[in-house]
């Protein structure tokens, strides 16, 4: 009965939205172009199922790969702004300066460094935009770990990498999933930013801009929904993984 | 006389943006092999930087502490520590908790050998049944049972308490208080504990060594003369004039230590 539940309120609430969103634009009798209904979509997908498809793995793997990128070096720059003050003091700033930086002002400086790669500025920009939360995140997660926790290892002589495997980064654990829960959203929202600015692009945001260009309204609604979906399967993904390797955070329901 | 530890004349400041802050001046202590010291002080006198001198977390600016012959010169495996936070690891079980230090000290020892061990201690503090529950799982006296356990799983010479009992509620803490004796009948180890409540000094102590206010130095050494009851302590004996006495004797050498006056009446 729970678990019923658990799977029928989401799919519920998200019926309704369609339900309101074709209401909406047949209520206002809004033509495709102003916005395409979800009767519409059946349409966009069955002609272009395979685009969708590849355009799909494009876009999932290239985001997948700078999510990667982006837990190893956020993770290598948290771990030495967590152990070093001086190095917490000198990367902060830069961070946040780099953080700041509209990424789509990033696309071009990538397609101009590294001209036609274009999966790999994908990646880039997956991992650019990514990287940070997870960087300050475990940063803190370390830095502000109880003395004590560390004195009950240390007292018995144990290593500081001992220290660091059984007891700091165990207990990053929850702040680091909740970094990459955000992480894999903005990896995700940058991998489609290369693949609908870049000319020529893959992925399913190159089929957005093909829409765009032929005047295709449902499909570019079709893509946006497909993105959607994508976007869900990555977070609970995330969230699965969360499950395994940090659950024990998870404090029991009353 | 064989003293387990011994503390000489150990002076120590921290260095901060005002100045050296002096917390210890020439601290004087001897704990012989198998007994049990219960340092009191007023707050902020340096009780805690003497348990991190003692375990060879940090080094005296002058001074020496001796263990078993030895010379601290940094941390030693023959230690055991315990804090008035549990500190134990979420994410791992209560026996897993227990077996930790085991892991770091004999790393070579087979895991049945490391949980038969764990599971002993644990029946002694009445934790049987909760080995496999995670720490989130206990109340706050289970939780600091099992962070005891912990800290005397791998049979340390020297067990390390700071305010450990400190924020129990004032049944538990002596439920805890007679806990710590029944180890003590079963584990051999010399204990330094550091505490605000003088009845726990007095009935966990043989020794009560008062510190003097910052910088602290030894002011005052108690011999613990317990009501004797045939074995274990019992609680009731704090209630006898005897202990009374002690109590009195305390208070007053708390109030020197605080820089007032025991004569000046109710404080």
């Amino acid at each position: 009965m729970q678990t019923f539940q658990k799977i029928a309120t989401p799919i519920l609430a998200i019926l309704i939205f369609v339900i309101l969103w074709e209401a909406l634009v047949w209520v206002n009798d809004w033509p495709d172009f102003v916005m395409a209904s979800p009767s519409d979509l059946p349409a966009a997908y069955s002609r272009f199922w395979e685009l969708f498809l590849t355009g799909a793995w494009d876009t999932l793997w290239r985001t997948v790969l700078g999510l990667l990128l982006a837990v190893v070096v956020g993770t290598a720059i948290g771990m030495v702004m967590g152990f070093s003050r001086i190095a917490r003091d000198a990367l902060y700033p830069l961070l946040v300066g780099f953080n700041a930086v509209p990424k789509a002002t990033l696309v071009p400086v990538l397609a101009l460094l590294f001209v036609g790669q274009h999966n790999f500025n994908t990646v880039m920009m997956a991992f650019l935009i990514s990287f940070f939360p997870i960087a300050v995140s475990v940063g803190i997660g370390l830095s502000t770990l109880e003395p004590e926790y560390r004195d009950i290892l240390r007292s018995l002589g144990a290593s500081r990498f001992t220290i660091f495997r059984k007891i700091a980064l165990p207990k990053t654990l929850p702040e680091f999933f909740g970094a990459l829960k955000v992480s894999v959203t903005l990896a995700f929202i940058g991998t489609n930013l290369v693949e609908i600015i870049s000319p020529h692009g893959k992925g399913l945001g190159a089929l957005f801009l093909s829409g765009q260009t032929n005047s295709n309204y449902p499909l570019m609604f079709a893509v946006l929904i497909a993105l959607a979906v994508l976007g869900i399967l990555l977070y609970y993904a995330v969230v699965a993984l969360e499950k395994i390797f940090a659950g024990w955070a998870e404090r029991p329901q009353q | 006389m064989n003293h387990l530890i011994e503390i000489k004349g150990v002076t120590h400041a921290y260095q901060t943006p005002n100045g050296p802050l002096p917390v210890l001046d020439d601290l004087n202590l001897a704990v012989p092999e198998g007994e049990f010291a219960a340092v009191v002080g007023p707050s902020g006198c340096g009780k805690s930087t003497l348990t991190r001198l003692v375990t060879g977390l940090m080094k005296p600016d002058q001074g020496e502490v001796w263990l078993h012959g030895q010379l601290v010169k940094s941390p030693r495996k023959t230690v055991g520590m315990a804090f008035q936070n549990p500190v134990l690891l979420e994410w791992r079980t209560i026996l897993d908790n227990v077996i930790l230090p085991l892991e770091i000290v004999a790393p070579s020892m087979p895991r049945a050998d490391r949980e038969a061990r764990a599971m002993e201690l644990l029946d002694l503090v009445g934790l049987t049944g909760f080995e496999n529950k995670r720490p989130s799982e206990l109340s706050g006296g289970m939780r600091q049972r099992a962070s005891l356990c912990r800290a005397i799983v791998h049979k340390p010479e020297v067990l390390i308490m700071d305010e450990p009992f400190g924020a129990l509620d004032a049944f538990t803490r002596e439920d805890l208080w007679q806990t710590m004796h029944a180890l003590r009948a079963q584990e051999p180890f010399t204990a330094v504990l550091i505490t605000h409540d003088l009845r726990e000094s007095v009935y966990l102590g043989d020794q009560v060594i008062v510190l003097s206010g910052r910088p602290a130095t030894t002011q005052f050494v108690l011999d613990v003369d317990y009501p004797d009851d045939g074995g274990l302590r019992k609680i009731d004996g704090l209630y006898t004039p005897q202990c009374a006495e002690m109590l009195a004797t305390l208070r007053d050498q708390i109030k020197i230590a605080q820089g007032r006056d025991p004569e000046a009446g109710l404080h």
